[in-house]
C-alpha cells in the first residue's frame, strides 16, 4: 500500500484505476484505502508542481526568500509557539526547526524582492523573542522537491532497435 | 572481384533495420519499437564516468577487466542466485552481451557443428552462430505455452552434430520468462548428450513475478553453461557497452584468448561506471524495475481489452501480443500500423517463424505514451473490421 503513497506522491492525477492496475490490486480496495488516508490526513491535500517563470516570465515571477530566524526559546514551548505564529502568515511556504547558527529556517514567498524585505522587518522581526534574522534571496530555482527545473534531455534512442 | 565471405554475405540484414528506416522519416511517431531503457543511466553512475574521464582513466585495462567489477560480479551472482564463479578464471568483462555471444559461439564451436536456438529469439542468436562458423537448429516455442521451450521438442532436434543449446531469459521479443522446469529439462539434455548451454540473462533483473534462475545454479548445469550478463537493461547503460561472461575455467580462458586480440578490453571508462552501478545503483534499479512493472500491467491489462490475446510477458519490457485476430500478417501488420496510425512496432516474424502473428511492443516508453498508443492501435483494429 505503501507504493501508492509513493505513486500519488510523485503524480497525484493518477486515476484510482491505473493505480490499481499498477499495483495489482482491486479497485474497490485502492478507492478505499485512499478515501481513509484523506480522511485520516495522511493524504492532506494534492497540488500540481508550476514553473512560474515560464507562466509570467523570470522577471515577473514571485521572490523566493529562505530566512534564518534566531529566537529565544521559552519554558514549557521551546520554539514551537513562535514558529507556530509565524507559519500562520501565507507569505510564509515552509517552515523548520533546524540545528546551526540560527533556530528556524522558513521559506518566504512575495511579489517582489520589496515586499519579502517589508515581511521580515515589519512582521518576522517583530515578533517577540525573535532576535535576529537572515535573509538569503533565491536568485534561480534548479530544483524542487525532486523536480529539477531544466530542460530535460530529448530521447536519444533510436526509434526502432533490436 | 573476388567474392567476400559466403556465410556473412548470404546473412540477411536485421528485419528490424526496414521499421527503423520508415519510422525514422515520420513525424509524431510513438515507438514501441525501441529494445533498451527510456530512463538515462542514472546520474551517480554517469557522475562516476565522467570522474573516471577526468582523473584521465583513459587507459586499456588487463584483458579479462578491472579485477573490482569482476569481483563485484561474481558476489551478485553468488548472492542473488547462488551461482558460484571464481572472479579471477571464470569471469571476464566484455563490450556487452552482444560480444560475449560472439565469443561464447566462437569457443564452443568447430565448423559445422550445431547450436539448438528456440526462437522466437534475439534477431543476433542465428547470425552469430551462423558467423562463429556454426549451424543454428531453430525450435519453435508456442505462445499458447507462453513461450516456455519444451525439452522434448528440443530434445528431437539433437543431431550427433549438436554441440549447444541457446537460449535467452527473461525474452526479447516476448518477455517469456522459463519456468524452473523447463530450465532443469534442458540440462538433463544437455548431460544426455553432452552439450554446452549458453544463457543470456541480460534480462536478469527484469523479472517481475518470479526471481530470476541463473542457469549457471542450476544442478548439473555449471561445467558446461557459458552465463552472458550486462548492464545495459537493468542499469540502463545500453550505450556504455559493458558486460560480462561467467564460465568453467577451460571455457573462460579461451574467451579471454578471443578477446584479448579482437577487443584488448571494454572501455576503461564504462568498467569504472560498471563498478558504481553495482556498488551504490541498486536502489536506483529496484526503482526502474518497479516502473517497468506498473507499466506491464498497465499496457498487457490495455492490450487485452482492447482484444489483442498477449501472454503474460514475466519479464523483460516487452509484450508481445497475437494479432491473429486482424487477420493480417506480422509485417502487414506492423507496416500499416506504422503509416496509419503512427505507432511504431516490430514485427514477430523476425525474430522466428513462431513469431508471426505477434507484434513485439517495448513498455520501455513513458505511460502517457503507452495510453496513447493503445489508443491508437485500437483505432487501428476498428478499421479493420
Amino acid at each position: 500500500m505503501r507504493e501508492i503513497l509513493e505513486l500519488l506522491e510523485r503524480d497525484a492525477s493518477l486515476s484510482h484505476d491505473t493505480l490499481a492496475t499498477m499495483t495489482g490490486r482491486p479497485v474497490a480496495e485502492v478507492s478505499a484505502q485512499i478515501a481513509a488516508w484523506e480522511e485520516a490526513g495522511v493524504i492532506r491535500r494534492y497540488k500540481a508542481v508550476v514553473d512560474w517563470e515560464k507562466v509570467d516570465g523570470a522577471e515577473a515571477t514571485e521572490v523566493t526568500a529562505f530566512i534564518d530566524v534566531a529566537v529565544a526559546p521559552a519554558r514549557g514551548v521551546g520554539f514551537d509557539d513562535v514558529a507556530e505564529r509565524i507559519s500562520r502568515f501565507d507569505e510564509v511556504r515552509s517552515c523548520y526547526l533546524v540545528s546551526g547558527g540560527h533556530d528556524l529556517r522558513c521559506t518566504v514567498v512575495g511579489s517582489n524582492i520589496r515586499a519579502v524585505s517589508d515581511f521580515v522587518s515589519r512582521k518576522l522581526s517583530t515578533i517577540d523573542r525573535v532576535t535576529a534574522t537572515a535573509t538569503h534571496f533565491v536568485l534561480h530555482t534548479h530544483k524542487r522537491d525532486g523536480d529539477t527545473f531544466f530542460e530535460p534531455e530529448p530521447d536519444h534512442r533510436l526509434r526502432v532497435t533490436p | 572481384m573476388k567474392p567476400l565471405n559466403d556465410v556473412i554475405a548470404s546473412c540477411p540484414p536485421s528485419g528490424i533495420r526496414r521499421f527503423f528506416d520508415i519510422a525514422a522519416e515520420m513525424d509524431d511517431v510513438i515507438s514501441l519499437g525501441v529494445g533498451e531503457p527510456d530512463f538515462v543511466t542514472p546520474w551517480r553512475i554517469r557522475e562516476a564516468g565522467i570522474y573516471a574521464l577526468e582523473h584521465g582513466y583513459t587507459t586499456y585495462t588487463s584483458n579479462a577487466g578491472l579485477p573490482e567489477l569482476r569481483r563485484l560480479i561474481c558476489g551478485e551472482l553468488e548472492k542473488r542466485y547462488a551461482a558460484q564463479y571464481a572472479w579471477d578464471t571464470e569471469c571476464l568483462i566484455t563490450t556487452g552481451v552482444s560480444e560475449g555471444l560472439d565469443l561464447a559461439l566462437r569457443v564452443l564451436l568447430n565448423p559445422g557443428d550445431e547450436v539448438v536456438v528456440p526462437e522466437p529469439c534475439y534477431v543476433a542468436y542465428e547470425p552469430c552462430v551462423s558467423f562463429a562458423g556454426g549451424t543454428p537448429v531453430r525450435v519453435a516455442t508456442r505462445w499458447e505455452a507462453d513461450f516456455a521451450i519444451d525439452p522434448a521438442t528440443v530434445e528431437a532436434a539433437i543431431t550427433p552434430r549438436t554441440k549447444a543449446i541457446l537460449i535467452g531469459s527473461p525474452a526479447n521479443p516476448t518477455g517469456a520468462v522459463q519456468p524452473r522446469a523447463a530450465l532443469e529439462g534442458l540440462v538433463r539434455l544437455a548431460e544426455k548428450h553432452d552439450l554446452y548451454l549458453i544463457s543470456d540473462e541480460i534480462y536478469d533483473r527484469l523479472t517481475y513475478d518470479d526471481t530470476h534462475v541463473c542457469l549457471g545454479a542450476v544442478p548439473g548445469a555449471r561445467e558446461r553453461t557459458v552465463v552472458l550478463g550486462g548492464f545495459s537493461k537493468a542499469q540502463a547503460m545500453t550505450g556504455w557497452r559493458v558486460g560480462w561472461i561467467c564460465a568453467p575455467q577451460a571455457v573462460a580462458e579461451l574467451c579471454v584468448r578471443v578477446h584479448q586480440y579482437t577487443m584488448l578490453c571494454a572501455p576503461h571508462v564504462s568498467q569504472i561506471a560498471a563498478v558504481e552501478a553495482l556498488k551504490e545503483a541498486d536502489g536506483d534499479v529496484r526503482e526502474m524495475v518497479a516502473d517497468y512493472d506498473r507499466r506491464r500491467r498497465v499496457f498487457v491489462k490495455g492490450l487485452r481489452e482492447i482484444g489483442l490475446e498477449c501472454p503474460e510477458p514475466g519479464g523483460a519490457f516487452y509484450a508481445f501480443p497475437s494479432i491473429r485476430s486482424s487477420g493480417l500478417d506480422s509485417e502487414t501488420f506492423a507496416e500499416r500500423l506504422l503509416h496509419e496510425e503512427s505507432v511504431a512496432v516490430v514485427p514477430g516474424n523476425v525474430f522466428g517463424p513462431s513469431g508471426e502473428g505477434h507484434i513485439r511492443c517495448s513498455y520501455a516508453t513513458a505511460l502517457p505514451q503507452l495510453e496513447e498508443a493503445l489508443v491508437r492501435i485500437d483505432r487501428f483494429l476498428g478499421s479493420l473490421r
